[in-house]
């Protein structure tokens, strides 16, 4: 444990509400961890170039939008195809139950959906990260 | 208000009270927390009395409704001459199944329409855009040319709604591609009422859907002002928004000085354009959230009609009644409903219809149960209207003008709002006005602030959500949610395929290219816009010119 977590908190797509992203980025850096946050409107190829760039130990994605179970499992893919599955991966948003199972099955390792608190986000990503 | 002598006779008891009567009980029954706080965070006083509100003049601070500083209201009668519009935010997937929307919410009482467009219309991008794979037809209806337009209002007659379109950078297209369909229907420009978000500046704060830098931006903006103001005389030509910088997290004082800083903006800009004030103002309109901390949002009304009528009149100047008349819509509070025991919602969102018609909205749009969850049903949306219905007709709150005035709390909560907004407007005055306190990330900051103090004090237990941090159960999943069709995505990009092969290519290239000359010159571009609309141009094509003569905003990230 010599270097604190690296997480990319990122904005995929076109949806604008980043409140929720901000939020947990904050929380995450207070809770000790390097945190990189994207900004809005970005494609699985700029998300999986920027994690591979700041050699993060997590992706953390945000989607209000509804296009989750199109561009969660696009970032995961091309994580793979780039050799960093070893990434943890997470994702929040408004996102239905029934879209849970598929994204899971897809690689996305936990999904926090809406009156999460912070703490549970941390404590999952201290719990399930991959050292590197 | 009071006299002297009274005021003096009043601190003294009052000063009584709290020694003999209060004091003691405390000793036996402490209060339930050590200190109290409004939804924003403000700490509010056990009691109000006289003595809080001695300095307000009635005439001066208050008056009457319909006439200036207009705290009581817009206009004279309020909600005993007419209600206030109940307009739906609704729009998803195609503009077939957005058209049966709208059909069933006239149906059911709705007065007034209120699009909501998908990602990439918002943003400029046709459906068959690389970007708007996932996206399209998901938060809203996807448009990408006149002929899914002329499908959205099929069988509406447009001289008789009045129709809202949140669309923001964009606006100049949409606007134009109604004014085409109210032609094709017989039906003049000059007849069309409505209205246009067309606030980008709350896009770059906090909404998201910006395209082009802010200079641009701008210009689109007052060209649409000068033309409206001679061709669209009805159409409010902006609502300023103070909706999403809310639910961004602001608190409602930073909802207030926020939004009415980047009012401040939009005028300043359409003065510099050589526009007189009162030509455009009248069409200014605004767009406020409403939470749930009853009492502070009608404060925080009340307070934002007194400080604009203000500002318009002594810092621009403006000679025309109707341009300081603030006049506003209202929309629940998203961010306040809760994904836990969904039901609960509609009590939320009851509270805050009351909120908004007790500060006196113009419309409202209440959102629905399940909209933490997902886009609502149709269920879910008559609940919501018929939430409104029941406040309209039963509650009787709207039988007499602002009946909440006079309240020691509500007075001096007014006050308060409005000083705290103030001092939001001189900060971003003394950094050089709004574009500039949003580039160099101040307005976004303050709001990351509030939002984080917010969450911390939900986690922290010291703020209690009903379901969520406290009487939590064990739940089912629902169930019954709205699901777009995936397939919507196909059949949008077949449409765009359909229209590129039958229209005439070379009128559309003709028209766009006169569009990027009048882009590059200093003509107003409505009429280029709209000429290119009605040859079938498509919106991303439209925005493709715009988006290379005009280059692109660079978001400012912080955390």
């Amino acid at each position: 444990m010599d270097r604190p977590i690296r997480v990319l908190v990122a904005k995929p797509g076109l949806d604008g509400h980043d409140r929720g992203a901000k939020v947990v980025a904050r929380a995450l850096r207070d809770a000790g961890m390097e945190v990189i946050y994207t900004g809005l409107r970005q494609t699985p190829q700029q998300i999986v170039a920027a994690a591979i760039q700041e050699d993060v130990d997590v992706v953390a994605m945000s989607i209000l939008s509804g296009a989750h179970n199109h561009l969660f499992p696009k970032v995961v893919q091309i994580l793979k195809d780039e050799g960093a599955e070893d990434i943890l991966i997470v994702g929040g948003g408004v996102i239905p139950e029934d879209d849970i199972p598929g994204l899971k099955e897809a690689g996305v390792k936990e999904i926090f959906t809406p009156g999460t608190a912070t703490t549970d986000v941390i404590e999952f990503i201290k719990n399930n990260v991959k050292r590197k | 208000m009071y006299d002297k002598e009274k005021l003096d006779q009043i601190k003294k008891s009052k000063k009584d009270w709290e020694e003999k009567v209060v004091n003691k009980t405390l000793e036996k029954y402490p209060e339930r927390l050590e200190e109290f706080k409004t939804g924003s965070g403000d700490e509010i006083d056990r009691l109000y009395t006289p003595e809080d509100i001695e300095d307000i003049d009635y005439k001066e601070d208050l008056g009457y409704p319909g006439k200036y500083p207009y705290t009581r209201g817009a206009q004279p009668t309020m909600y005993r001459g007419r209600l206030w519009t109940m307009r739906m935010y609704a729009g998803f997937a195609t503009a077939e199944e957005s058209n049966k929307r709208y059909k069933y919410l006239i149906e059911q009482g709705s007065k007034g329409l209120s699009v909501a467009f998908d990602l990439p219309t918002q943003i400029g991008y046709d459906s068959d855009h690389d970007l708007s794979a996932g996206e399209v037809g998901k938060v809203g209806v996807a448009i990408d040319s006149l002929a899914d337009m002329e499908i959205l209002f099929d069988g509406i007659p447009l001289d008789k709604v009045s129709t809202s379109m949140t669309i923001n950078a964009p606006a100049s297209v949409l606007l134009a591609m109604y004014i085409a369909v109210g032609e094709k229907q017989g039906v003049s420009s000059d007849k069309l009422r409505g209205t246009i978000q067309n606030d980008i500046l709350k896009e770059y704060i906090a909404r998201g859907t910006y395209i082009f830098p802010t200079e641009p931006s701008m210009r689109l903006i007052t060209d649409i002002f000068d033309y409206c103001s001679k061709h669209v005389p009805k159409w409010n030509t902006i609502s300023i928004s103070g909706y999403h910088i809310r639910e961004a997290g602001s608190t409602a004082a930073q909802e207030v000085g926020f939004t009415l800083a980047d009012g401040i903006a939009y005028v300043d800009a359409a003065i510099k354009t050589g526009l007189d004030v009162d030509a455009f103002a009248p069409r200014l309109s605004f767009f406020f959230n409403a939470h749930n901390d009853l009492l502070e949002e009608v404060a925080k009304f009340r307070a934002a009609r007194r400080l604009w009528a203000k500002i318009m009149k002594e810092r621009f100047k403006a000679k025309s009644e109707a341009s300081m008349r603030l006049k506003f819509h209202t929309q629940t509070g998203g961010s306040t409903l809760t994904a836990q025991q969904p039901d609960n919602n509609i009590v939320r969102v009851a509270i805050q219809t009351l909120a908004a018609v007790l500060g006196g909205t113009q419309s409202l749009h209440t959102n629905s149960k399940d909209e933490a969850l997902a886009l609502p049903t149709e269920d879910s949306v008559r609940i919501a209207l018929r939430t409104q219905q029941i406040v309209a007709h039963e509650s009787g709150v709207t039988n007499t003008v602002d009946p909440l005035a006079g309240s020691y709390y509500i007075e001096a909560k007014t006050n308060e709002i409005e000083q705290e907004a103030m001092k939001y407007i001189n900060k971003i005055d003394e950094l050089g006005g709004a574009p500039r306190a949003i580039d160099i990330g101040y307005i976004q900051q303050e709001i990351m602030d509030s939002a984080y103090i917010h969450q911390k004090e939900v986690e922290g237990d010291k703020r209690i959500v009903v379901g969520v941090n406290k009487y939590k159960i064990e739940e089912e999943p629902p169930s019954d949610l709205l699901k777009v069709d995936p397939a919507v995505e196909n059949l949008q990009k077949k449409k765009l395929d359909d229209l590129r092969a039958k229209r005439d290519n070379n009128a559309v290239m003709e028209k766009l290219e006169n569009l990027g000359k009048a882009c590059s010159s200093d003509e107003n571009v409505m009429p280029y816009i709209l000429d290119a609309v009605k040859a079938y141009a498509t919106l991303g094509e439209i925005c493709g010119v715009m988006r290379e003569i005009f280059g692109e905003y660079e978001q400012s990230v912080r955390l």
